[in-house]
């Protein structure tokens, strides 16, 4: 005999819900936690390098690093102050919750304030898999091209926070910011942006004072 | 999208649901998978047969059913599909739209032999 049994269950359930167990263990360890997301090259690691040197002493730092291979970001954000563990995919080309969950026994999450999760540099895959982190942030970059958000619309959907680095290229690369702004704004109306240079410093103050902020909220929220 | 990732994710589904239901087989899988989710039907097809093969569910038809993407405007509350890439809203050109269908990306139903 058949019979047609309903099943309405997400493709990704099972990835979906571990994502959930990793996020109630961040809330019980009263921790923010952050997804950086990018392409390769776009400055990740750059970001939480300078992003670490800021905060290190006003609070306690951690980074999970996820690479096909090397441990080399994970070998920058330990000697930019954080505590650091590298996870490698073996291949795959994004971290999923599963690698996550099995990077934590390596952490004294209630000794930590601040997890930055460093995603496998790709627009594609990571847009798909929650990890359970709080937050999703993307790193855009000038010379990657202006027509970023059109081509990768799953990623610029997908993301609370747009850091768009390497401001200071500007002048020297043909990146037209208003058909960015645009494309971005079509995809994910209102999304809080933060133009910066890991290089040069600029627009870094701002990216950091919203980071106090949302580290200070989140722990009133958990505890409150 | 990764579509080995899916297509395990799916048996592990169909798998569960079979198995509660005391199937001796899985015929048909009905997927519902918006424009937006970016799935490659042929690529699914192509790890199912591999990854189904020894289980319940081995040999069973993968059924697509795409969902097209709706926007509605936020602005004047027109509701549109998209043409091509631009999302911005035909009516009153507003770029604050809301994404209202398009995203699904589900399994809907089995059939099973019991």
């Amino acid at each position: 005999m058949v019979e047609k049994i309903k099943v309405i269950e997400n493709i990704l359930s099972a990835n979906d819900n571990l994502a959930q167990e990793n996020r109630a263990r961040f809330d019980q360890a009263g921790l923010l936690a952050l997804n950086f997301m990018a392409s390769p090259g776009a400055g990740k690691t750059s970001l939480v390098e300078v992003t670490v040197k800021s905060l290190a002493g006003r609070f306690r730092l951690a980074v999970i690093d996820g690479d096909i291979a090397t441990s080399l970001d994970a070998d920058r954000a330990a000697a930019a102050g954080a505590i650091a563990v590298q996870i490698n995919t073996g291949g795959e080309c994004h971290l999923d919750a599963v690698m996550v969950r099995e990077a934590l026994p390596l952490l004294d999450l209630d000794a930590i304030d601040l997890l930055i999760v460093e995603n496998v540099g790709n627009l594609v895959c990571p847009a798909s898999f929650q990890l359970g982190t709080h937050k999703n942030i993307l790193i855009a970059s000038i010379p990657e091209g202006d027509d970023k958000p059109y081509k990768y619309p799953g990623m610029y959907r997908g993301v609370a926070v747009l850091v768009i680095n390497k401001i200071d290229l500007l002048p020297y690369v043909d990146f037209d910011m208003d058909f960015f702004k645009r494309g971005v704004e079509l995809l994910n109306p209102g999304v809080l942006t933060f133009p910066v240079s890991c290089k040069t410093g600029d627009g870094l103050l701002n990216w950091v004072e919203w980071l106090v902020s949302e580290i200070e909220n989140h722990r009133e929220k958990v505890a409150g | 999208m990764h579509e080995l990732s899916v297509t395990e994710s799916l048996l592990e589904i169909a798998l569960r649901h079979g198995k509660s239901a005391n199937a001796s087989h899985i015929t048909d899988l009905y997927l519902v998978i918006g424009q937006l989710s970016s799935l490659i039907d042929d690529s699914v097809q192509f790890y199912w047969d591999i990854v189904s093969k020894d289980t319940l569910a081995e040999g069973a038809n993968l059924h697509f059913q795409r969902i097209s993407t709706q926007i509605r405007c936020l602005d004047c509350a027109s509701c549109f599909v998209p043409a091509g890439e631009d999302l911005s809203c035909p009516n009153c050109l507003s770029t604050r739209i809301e994404v209202t269908a398009g995203e699904e990306f589900f399994l809907e139903a089995i059939n099973v032999e019991t």
